[in-house]
């Protein structure tokens, strides 16, 4: 800085003078032109301003001058500096070896660069200096555009300088630009001697050299920002610095989700000591999703919100985390821990795929090269164009609902809010109006569910059943709006107010949107994979495979179904079934999607029903029936099989609860509807396509099995007959 | 007395216990059980261990998993007179191993008994707290008593 402002102190007279020198030249080459001009107009116009003759010339010759001579004489003074400087930084390396006096004379060294005439510089490398004796967390914002690769590569220092070295001046700056990725990288040891004859050897401006030296700078990088600790590497903390970042992980798993964990435990299962890395951009290690909107409303534990523990029915409790933290490897240990092991990434999002390269790029610039890779990115919830274009205070009372901050989101405001509104009459729209509904009555709560159907699950159930399953809904305390299309939304007096086309006006608190999911192809275009246009998502062959190394599950994938042709489905089974398949052929297996996955939804403790294939209610549909008795109710099959994961009771045996607590004995359930219990098939050409099994329980393998064979059945009842509605 | 009624293009049929006595005469294809696509429980075809059935949870992939293998392999092949007699130093570091996640495997009383009568008990010694798979027709002990 001191620099600077002699310099300028010099130049500032010999500026003056040459300024004032050109001002008065201009004026009056001005005033001249001025008079020419009005008295000789026409014949000057081709040659005007330097028409002026002798002055002119003059004028010009004395600015080029004054110019040059500025120009030299900063040049000379840079020089000397620059000399003066090298002296110094030889005078410091001759000095005996003392750590503490080296660090200084680093620091001394950094403020000298300072006065450098770049203005902007020394704020940064104020902070370099302050970076060898402080936190480099504490830095890390400032300097992350600079450090872009983990430092144990030494060659990665050489590249580092590049992007900051903008004019010949710098020098200094450059090796100062350097010093702090050696201040912030992980400290192994507490040497800080070797600085001193790093730093003097990257003061020479060629590149060659400082690539020579970067080696050395790379091990000094490793001791110079002792005194902190390195940025932890633990795998659940999104702020860790890049180092914990592994550089290549054999098998790296996008999305860390229910598809993305069934696929890690497929791999660890096929490939003995296989390392596997989640990376995800959630903050939450890999959850099941089915009871954000079902079981963890019904806890009667308070800290349930918490822990994330529900009860089910039966007095077991589980957990929504799929494994507790300890079952994973942390990043940085997954390439070095001697029988392999799952890691996952946290608070990470993969931005690019070079899919020729076999690598992906992070949000944090990070690079992770692997050799087989899966797509898990699962999707986002749609929001409704009408609440978009709102404003800022509509999005604000407004939750789409997909993960475990929405959920203790939602269930807080639930116990403020006097009305919410939920849109959408599909499996989720429809689970959430029936927890809130419960608690409806607690609480002092209206709950209201509008959606364009003619009833909850409109477009999955067949009309009858579907005004049935309506009917249960506004038992459950939520008073249900059919035929409701959104016209508008505004934020008026502190209320939300909904119109709908038909004129009819809603004032609520709240709104929950539940219409449908959006799948994630954000790395479709950098990956060069296609998206599927009918149904969304990637698209994928029948062994779930897009290209080469590059595999799709859950609900990002559009794959090909050999008995139902391509699809593209939402459901927590299949996330469960198809990362589990893609985990196979990760391994070798060529497999194709041959297991139906099935989907389950509970609405209330007395409908419940199971269902698998392609279940859409545009088909055509058969249904058999029997009158129910109290056994048949969701409670029930939850209770004999032990679980509330519908999916897991055909492979579930009552081995007992973590703790179990006693629970109040269900009240008995009486049933007097026509649709007590029964088999709905859904047809396409005849062949049975999809089946409902309507409060009737455990009898998945049969509906599996019919199915996969595809068949044409003349007679739906002899089908039906299979299924032993009438017993248990 | 079952009746039935058209809906559109949907039919409903309602049964009674009687009308669906007699067994039924829908014919379902013969399952081959060398299918490749298949699904398998415990054991495949072929005799081998399938370590990526449900069944198993997450104990042949979690960090123990290496272990679990030895050890249930070594039992699997035993042909001794005491099935799995010759694989107690096996169980020996499989059990050391899990002692250090007692999170993942809460440790219990049953837990020195080595898996007897075969497969099925298994997992039921200490198995991870939760486990979501889905379902070749094969228990599944998610969560130790």
């Amino acid at each position: 800085m001191f620099k600077c402002k002699t310099v300028w102190n010099k130049l500032a007279p010999l500026a003056r003078a040459s300024s004032t020198l050109c001002l008065q030249n201009a004026r009056k080459s001005a005033l001249r032109h001025g008079r020419r001009l009005e008295m000789v107009q026409k014949a000057q116009m081709s040659s005007g301003p330097a028409g002026g003759g002798g002055e002119n010339t003059l004028y010009y010759v004395l600015i080029g001058a004054t110019c040059l001579g500025a120009g030299v004489y900063a040049y000379r003074t840079v020089s000397e500096d620059k000399d003066r400087y090298n002296e110094r930084m030889t005078e410091i390396v001759s000095r005996p070896k003392q750590g503490p006096q080296a660090a200084e004379a680093v620091a001394e060294v950094v403020a000298e660069s300072k006065e450098e005439p770049v203005a902007e510089e020394p704020t940064l490398t104020e902070a370099d200096v302050e970076s060898t004796e402080s936190e480099p967390i504490a830095e890390a914002p400032v300097t992350k555009p600079i450090v872009e690769e983990p430092v144990t590569e030494p060659t990665v220092q050489a590249s580092i300088p590049e992007p900051t070295v903008e004019s010949p001046i710098r020098e200094p700056v450059v090796e100062a630009s350097v010093i702090e990725p050696v201040a912030e990288a992980p400290a192994v040891t507490q040497n800080e001697e070797p600085l001193a004859p790093v730093v003097e050897s990257e003061t020479e401006p060629t590149a060659v050299i400082i690539a020579e030296h970067v080696p050395e700078a790379s091990s000094v990088s490793e001791s110079a920002a002792v005194p902190k600790a390195a940025p932890a590497a633990e795998p659940v903390e999104p702020t860790a610095a890049p180092s914990d970042v592994p550089e290549h992980a054999p098998y790296l798993l996008i999305g860390g989700g229910t598809a993305s964990f069934a696929a890690a435990r497929s791999i660890r299962a096929r490939d003995p000591g296989a390392r596997v890395l989640i990376v995800t951009e959630e903050s939450d290690l890999p959850y099941m999703r089915p009871p954000l909107s079902k079981e963890l409303w019904f806890s009667d534990d308070p800290k349930a919100i918490e822990t994330l523990h529900f009860k089910q029915w039966n007095g077991k409790e589980r957990s929504i985390y799929f494994q507790p933290p300890s079952f994973y490897v942390s990043p940085a240990d997954l390439a070095k821990v001697e029988n392999g092991g799952v890691a996952v990434l946290t608070g990470r999002k993969v931005v690019h795929m070079d899919v020729r390269g076999n690598k992906v790029k992070l949000s944090d610039g990070a690079e992770i090269s692997y050799e087989k890779c899966l797509i898990a990115t699962g999707g986002v919830p749609r929001n409704l164009q009408v609440i978009e274009r709102a404003g800022e205070e509509v999005m604000k009372r407004t939750t789409l609902f997909r993960k475990i901050e929405d959920f203790r989101s939602l269930e807080k405001i639930s116990g403020e809010v006097k009305s919410i509104i939920i849109i959408g009459g599909g499996f989720l729209g429809s689970e959430l109006a029936c927890a809130l509904g419960r608690r409806s009555t607690d609480v002092g709560l209206e709950v209201i569910q509008m959606f364009p159907e003619k009833g909850n699950m409109g477009k999955v159930l067949p009309e009858y059943l579907s005004n049935w399953t309506t009917e249960k809904v506004r038992k459950e305390g939520v008073s249900v709006i059919t035929d409701a299309v959104v016209k508008n939304v505004t934020y008026k007096n502190d209320k939300l107010e909904i119109k709908l086309k038909d004129g009819r006006l809603f004032k609520t608190d709240h709104i929950v949107a539940a219409v449908g999911l959006e799948p994630s192809v954000d790395l479709a275009k950098s990956a060069g994979l296609e998206v599927d246009s009918d149904f969304g998502g990637y698209r994928v062959n029948a062994e779930l495979q897009a290209c080469s190394n590059i595999w799709v599950a859950g609900d990002a994938a559009c794959f090909y179904d050999i008995k139902l042709g391509r699809r593209r489905v939402e459901h927590h089974d299949h996330a469960v079934v198809s990362g589990r398949l893609a985990g196979e052929n990760m391994t070798g297996a060529s497999k194709p999607y041959w297991h139906q996955s099935m989907f389950w939804s509970d609405l209330g403790p007395d409908v419940g029903y199971e269902a698998i294939g392609i279940v859409d209610s545009s088909l055509p549909t058969v249904g058999v029936f029997a009158k129910a008795t109290a056994k048949d109710t969701p409670k029930a099959a939850t209770e004999q099989s032990g679980t509330g994961i519908r999916s897991e009771s055909e492979t579930e045996a009552v081995a007992g609860a973590l703790k179990a607590k006693t629970t109040a004995t269900p009240p008995p359930i009486q049933q007097k509807e026509d649709y007590g219990k029964g088999v709905i098939f859904y047809l396409r050409d005849q062949v049975v396509v999809g089946i409902v099994l309507w409060n009737v329980f455990n009898r998945m393998p049969i509906a599996r099995k019919i199915i996969k064979d595809g068949e044409q059945h003349a007679d739906l009842n002899e089908v039906a007959k299979l299924f032993n509605i009438h017993e248990d | 007395m079952s009746y039935c009624k058209q809906e559109g293009k949907d039919r409903i049929i309602f049964v009674t216990k009687e009308d669906h006595e007699a067994p039924s005469n829908a014919e379902l294809i013969e399952d081959d059980p060398n299918d490749p696509y298949e699904d398998h429980g415990l054991i495949l075809p072929n005799g081998d261990i399938n370590w990526n059935c449900p069944c198993l949870g997450g104990m042949a992939s979690g960090p123990c998993g290496q272990q679990f293998k030895d050890a249930f392999s070594c039992f699997h092949y035993s042909k001794e007179e005491v099935k799995g007699s010759d694989c107690v130093e096996n169980f020996r570091s499989m059990q050391e191993c899990m002692q250090k996640y007692p999170e993942l495997y809460p440790q219990e009383d049953d837990n020195d008994s080595a898996p007897s009568g075969g497969a099925d008990n298994a997992p039921s010694d200490s198995v991870p707290t939760s486990s979501p798979e889905s379902t070749p027709a094969t228990t599944e002990n998610p969560a130790a008593s």
